[in-house]
C-alpha cells in the first residue's frame, strides 16, 4: 500500500475551499451576481486597454455609450436591431428546448427575405398595398418554414444529424440569394438590386407617428410574451419540453414525437421567415446575402444565455446589440487609437463574464479554515 | 475493539440547501468486514457514501482512513485511498467492451491485452464471470454490475462501497455476488453495502448501520439482529408487515392475451406465444428471471412495442365493447377510453421527466383534458400536493424537480400518479425496486386497493415471497414463453424457482422435448 501512504501525505492538508452547488437562489441574489460580474467584466476590460494600448478606457466606454445611445436615432437603431435579434432568438428557442439542434436560422431568414423580395418584384403593380403586405407576410413566413421542415422530416424519419442538415440549408440559402441578387440587379454584372420602390415607398413597412423602429419594436414584444406564454403554459409548449427531456417518456404518455418535432420546428422557421420579412420591408428595403447579418448564430447565444427564457432574451439581446453598437463607435471614433479587432476582444471578455458568472449562481465556494475560524469564534 | 478501522466517518454533517442529508453521522468498518447500512428512502445512505467516494465533500466532520485524517476532493483522491465505490446509476461507456471500460481514465499508457489477462485474473481469484472483451450494450444489468466491480478492483480497491447492487439483480445473480463478496471479505477487504432487503442483510454482513432521516441511530451486530428489531430501529416504531390479501370480488376477464410474438431490435423472439388472462379484481403475478421477456410484455400491451402476431383483447367494464388493442399507440389506446396506467420500471428514462417538478410530472397524464390550448395547473397541483401528503413523499415541496428526489420518492410519486387516473387496468414493473420496507408495503397496500376497487392488477416482480404473499395468479416465463400459471395461494418458492428455468433449463438440451 506504498501509493496510498504517499496519496495520504500530499492530502492530509485541507484543501482551501471547496465547491458546493446550490440548491437554489433567490433571484434578486442571482441578478445581483449577474450585475457584479458585468461591472466586474468592465474593470477587467479597463486595465486591459489601459496596459495593452494605453487609451484611456474611460474614453472608451464614453465612445462605446455613444455608439449605444448617442442620439435619438442611434438609440432607437438600438432598439430595432434588439428586436431583430431578439426575433430570431425567439424563432431557435422552441426547437433548441427540444434538443433539435438547429443552426439553420441564418438560412430560414434568408428564405424569408427571398421570398420577400421576390414578391415585391412581381406583385408591387399587381396587388393593392394592404394585400401585398399580407401576401408578402405570408409567404415570407411559408418560406422560413419549409426551409426549417426539410431537415426535420429527414431528422423525424430517417434520425438524420440536423445540425449537419440545417447547415448545409444554411448555404443553399446564402447562394440562392446571391443568384437572385444577380438576376434581380438592374444594371446586370454588379450583383446589387438597390432599394426597391425607392421612390413610391411600396411595400416598405409604414411608420407609426412618423417613427420607422417603433412597429418592429412593437411587433417583436408582442411575439415575445406570446412566446412565452407559449412555452410556459401552452400544451404545445409542454409537449416540446417534455420530448427534449425524454423521448421515452413522451412515446409512453402517447405523444406523437414526430409531429412534435416536426410542427415545433415549423414554427421556429416561421419566425425566422417573418424575421426575414421585417429585414426587408422594414429595414432593408433590398436583398444582399448579408442583410441577415450573422443573426442566425448569435441568436443562439441569446438563447442560452437567457436559459430559453423569452424575458432574459430581452436583456441577452439588448446586451450583445448594445456592445456591437458601441463596440463600432470605440472603432470609428478619432479620439481612440482602436480598432474594430480591439473592440472584438472587449465584447469577448464582457461576454465570459457574464456566461462565467452563471457558475457563482449555480455553485457556492466554501472557504474551509474560515469556517473553523468562525466556529472557534463562537465558542 | 483493538482493531483501526478501514473507514471511520466521525460527525459528518452534508446539506443540500435546506435539506439535511445527513447529520453528525459517526460510524466505522473494519478490514475483513462487511458492514450493511440500512435507513429507509431518503435517510442519507447514498449522501454518506458519496462523501467517502469523492462525490460531496461534507460540510464539516472528519473522515479517517486507516486511523488518518483524510481529505477527500474528488472520486481521485478516493481511489488513491483504496476507496472504491459501485454506484445505483451504473456509469459505463455503452460502446465499449469491457475491458476498456475498466482501463478507461487511467493514467499513461495501458495495454489491453495485458489489461484483460488482468481482468481474467481478477475474475477468476474472487469468482466472477466475465467476457472482457464484450461490449457494454450487450449485457445484461448483473454483467453490467460486474464490470463496475472489477473496474474498481483492478485500481486497486480494498475499500469496496456498494449501493443497492442486489437492487436489479435476481435471486440466483444475487447468491452469486454475495459468494464473491465474502471471498472479498475473506481477503481482508472492507465492504460496505446499502440495501433494502432485510434478509440480505442478515445473512450477509457481519454488522449493521442504521440511518433515519439523516441522523445515525446504531450499530448492531447482524447475529444479535432479526427483521423486526432492525425494522424497528429504522423507522423508529414497531411496524408491522403484512400483506392482506382479500379474495377476489367477481371477477371479470379485463385483458386477454392471446398467442403473443415479438422480436427485439435485433430480430431475437423475446415473447414467444404467450397467452393468459388478466382479471378484475385481481392481482396477476409475473415471476421470471430478469430479462425474460417481462418489459417487452408490459410495453407491448402499453402500445410501446411492436406486436409480430397475437391479439391483446380489452373488455371494457363499462359499455362491455371488446376492443384489439394490438398495433395502436398509446394515444388511440386511451382514446378508446381504455383506462391503462403503467409504472414501468425504468422511472426516470420513461415514466417521469426527471428536470420537471411534480406538478408537471402530474400532468403528463392529464394535459389534455379540455379543448383549451393552455395548460391547468389548478389540478396537478392539487394532485401533487394530495399523493405529497397521503404517500408521505419526502420533498421541499410540489415544486421540486423530481431528479433531486431520493428512489424511493419518486418511486411514489410515479405509483400515485398511475394510480390518480382511476385505471382499469394496472400494469407494475418491479414497483419496489430500491423502496424501503416501508415503503414497499405502502405500494403492495395501493396495489391491494386497486384490486378492491375491481382494478385488474399485473404485477412484475423479483422477490417471490412477496409475489406468493401478494398475487392471487402468478404467471411464469422464461425466456419469453409462458412456463406456468400457478395459484398463489397453493404454490411454493420451490415450484416457482423451477418454472423460471424451465425454459432455459430445456433450451440447453436442446430444446427437443416437452414433457
Ligand atoms: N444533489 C442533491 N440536491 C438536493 N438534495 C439532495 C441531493 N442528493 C440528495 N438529496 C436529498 O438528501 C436526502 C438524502 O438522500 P439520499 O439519496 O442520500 O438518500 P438514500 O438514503 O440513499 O435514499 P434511497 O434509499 O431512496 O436511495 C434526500 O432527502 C434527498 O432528497
Ligand atoms: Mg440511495
Amino acid at each position: 500500500m506504498n501509493k496510498t501512504a504517499a496519496a495520504k501525505e500530499k492530502k492530509t492538508r485541507e484543501p482551501l475551499f471547496h465547491i458546493v452547488k446550490k440548491s437554489g437562489i433567490v433571484w434578486w441574489k442571482a441578478w445581483l451576481i449577474r450585475i457584479a460580474a458585468v461591472i466586474a467584466a468592465l474593470m477587467v476590460v479597463a486595465v486591459i486597454t489601459l496596459v495593452m494600448t494605453g487609451q484611456n478606457p474611460l474614453e472608451m466606454y464614453k465612445a462605446m455609450l455613444d455608439g449605444a445611445v448617442g442620439n435619438s436615432t442611434r438609440t432607437w437603431n438600438l432598439l430595432q436591431d434588439t428586436a431583430l435579434l431578439l426575433l430570431v432568438a425567439l424563432a431557435v428557442t422552441p426547437a433548441f428546448k427540444m434538443r433539435f439542434w438547429n443552426i439553420g436560422a441564418q438560412g430560414q431568414v434568408l428564405a424569408g427575405v427571398l421570398a420577400t423580395t421576390a414578391c415585391l418584384r412581381y406583385f408591387t403593380d399587381k396587388l393593392p398595398t394592404p394585400l401585398l403586405f399580407v401576401v408578402m407576410i405570408l409567404c415570407a413566413i411559408l418560406a422560413g418554414a419549409v426551409w426549417a421542415v426539410i431537415p426535420s422530416i429527414f431528422k423525424a424519419y430517417l434520425n438524420t444529424n440536423e445540425t449537419l442538415f440545417t447547415l448545409m440549408m444554411n448555404y443553399i440559402a446564402i447562394n440562392l440569394v446571391a443568384f437572385f441578387c444577380f438576376r434581380w440587379s438592374k444594371n446586370s454584372g454588379n450583383d446589387v438590386i438597390g432599394l426597391i420602390n425607392r421612390k413610391s415607398k411600396v411595400g416598405w413597412l409604414p411608420e407609426i407617428g412618423g417613427n420607422k423602429f417603433l412597429l418592429i419594436v412593437l411587433t417583436v414584444a408582442v411575439l415575445t410574451v406570446v412566446s412565452f406564454i407559449y412555452l410556459k403554459y401552452s400544451k404545445h409548449g409542454y409537449e416540446l419540453s417534455v420530448v427534449g427531456e425524454s423521448e421515452n417518456t413522451a412515446r409512453y404518455i402517447g405523444i406523437n414525437v414526430k409531429s412534435v418535432v416536426i410542427r415545433t420546428v415549423i414554427l421556429s422557421g416561421a419566425i425566422c421567415g417573418l424575421a426575414g420579412f421585417l429585414l426587408v420591408s422594414g429595414v432593408h428595403h433590398t436583398m444582399t446575402t448579408e442583410v441577415e447579418g450573422g443573426r442566425g448564430f448569435t441568436a443562439i447565444i441569446v438563447s442560452w444565455m437567457a436559459h430559453f427564457n423569452p424575458f432574459y432574451m430581452i436583456l441577452t439581446s439588448f446586451l450583445i446589440v448594445f456592445m456591437e453598437k458601441g463596440a463600432i463607435q470605440v472603432a470609428s471614433s478619432k479620439n481612440l487609437q482602436l480598432d474594430d479587432n480591439f473592440s472584438s476582444i472587449v465584447i469577448g471578455i464582457i461576454i465570459l463574464f457574464i456566461i462565467g458568472c452563471e457558475f457563482f449562481i449555480n455553485y457556492k465556494i466554501k472557504f474551509k479554515s474560515k469556517n473553523k475560524e468562525e466556529e472557534a469564534l463562537k465558542q | 475493539m483493538d482493531r483501526i478501522p478501514a473507514i471511520e466517518l466521525k460527525n459528518i454533517t452534508k446539506t443540500f440547501g435546506k435539506i439535511v442529508a445527513n447529520h453528525n453521522v459517526s460510524l466505522s468498518v473494519n478490514r475483513g468486514e462487511i458492514l450493511a447500512i440500512l435507513g429507509e428512502n431518503g435517510s442519507g445512505k447514498t449522501t454518506l457514501m458519496n462523501m467517502i467516494s469523492g462525490i460531496y465533500f461534507p460540510d464539516s466532520g472528519h473522515i479517517l482512513i486507516d486511523g488518518e485524517e483524510v481529505v477527500i476532493k474528488s472520486p481521485k483522491d478516493s481511489f488513491d485511498y483504496g476507496v472504491g465505490m459501485i454506484h445505483q446509476h451504473f456509469k459505463l461507456v455503452d460502446v465499449l467492451s469491457a475491458a476498456e471500460n475498466i482501463v478507461l481514465g487511467l493514467k499513461g499508457k495501458y495495454n489491453l491485452k495485458e489489461a484483460s489477462a488482468e481482468v481474467s485474473r481478477i475474475a477468476s481469484q474472487y469468482g466472477f464471470e466475465i467476457d472482457p472483451a464484450k461490449k457494454i450494450y450487450e449485457m445484461s444489468v448483473s454483467e453490467k454490475q460486474t464490470v463496475e466491480i472489477i473496474k474498481v478492483l483492478y485500481r486497486g480497491a480494498d475499500i469496496l462501497i456498494l449501493d443497492e447492487p442486489t437492487a436489479v439483480l435476481t435471486p440466483q445473480e444475487t447468491s452469486k455476488l454475495f459468494a464473491i463478496l465474502r471471498r472479498m471479505r475473506d481477503d481482508g477487504k472492507a465492504i460496505v453495502i446499502i440495501t433494502h432487503k432485510l434478509h440480505e442483510v442478515l445473512s450477509l454482513s457481519d454488522r449493521v448501520a442504521v440511518l433515519r432521516k439523516g441522523e445515525y441511530i446504531c450499530t448492531l451486530e447482524t447475529k444479535d439482529a432479526t427483521e423486526a428489531s432492525l425494522t424497528e430501529a429504522m423507522v423508529g416504531k414497531k411496524v408491522a408487515l403484512n400483506i392482506d390479501r382479500a379474495e377476489p370480488k367477481d371477477p371479470e376477464d379485463r385483458l386477454v392475451i392471446k398467442d403473443l410474438d415479438c422480436v427485439n431490435r435485433e430480430g431475437a423472439k423475446v415473447l414467444d406465444d404467450v397467452t393468459f388472462t388478466a382479471r378484475s379484481g385481481e392481482i396477476l403475478g409475473i415471476a421470471g428471471i430478469a430479462g425474460s421477456g417481462q418489459r417487452e410484455l408490459l410495453e407491448a400491451i402499453a402500445g410501446l412495442q411492436h406486436v409480430q402476431s397475437g391479439e391483446i383483447v380489452y373488455n371494457d367494464p363499462k359499455t362491455g365493447k371488446v376492443e384489439n388493442l394490438r398495433d395502436k399507440t398509446p394515444m388511440q389506446i386511451r382514446q378508446l377510453g381504455v383506462r391503462l396506467s403503467f409504472v414501468p420500471e425504468d422511472r426516470l428514462g420513461m415514466g417521469l421527466v426527471g428536470n420537471m417538478d411534480i406538478i408537471d410530472n402530474m400532468m403528463l397524464r392529464s394535459y389534455r383534458k379540455g379543448k383549451s390550448a393552455f395548460l391547468q395547473r389548478k389540478e396537478p397541483r392539487d394532485l401533487a400536493n394530495e399523493i405529497i401528503k397521503s404517500l408521505e413523499v419526502v420533498t421541499p415541496s410540489a415544486s421540486t424537480p423530481v431528479r433531486r428526489l431520493s428512489g424511493g420518492n419518486v418511486q411514489k410519486v410515479l405509483v400515485g400518479r398511475e394510480i390518480a387516473s382511476t385505471p382499469t387496468v394496472l400494469m407494475a414493473a418491479y414497483p419496489v425496486r430500491g423502496l424501503d420496507i416501508n415503503s414497499s408495503y405502502m405500494i403492495y397496500n395501493l396495489l391491494n386497493q386497486q384490486k378492491e376497487n375491481g382494478v385488474a392488477v399485473i404485477f412484475v416482480g423479483e422477490d417471490l415471497d412477496v409475489l406468493l404473499e401478494l398475487c392471487d395468479r402468478i404467471l411464469v416465463i422464461g425466456s419469453g414463453k409462458v412456463t406456468g400459471l400457478v395459484n398463489a395461494r397453493t404454490a411454493t418458492k420451490e415450484e416457482i424457482g423451477l418454472l423460471m428455468t424451465k425454459s432455459s433449463a430445456e433450451n440447453e438440451e436442446g430444446g427437443a422435448n416437452n414433457e
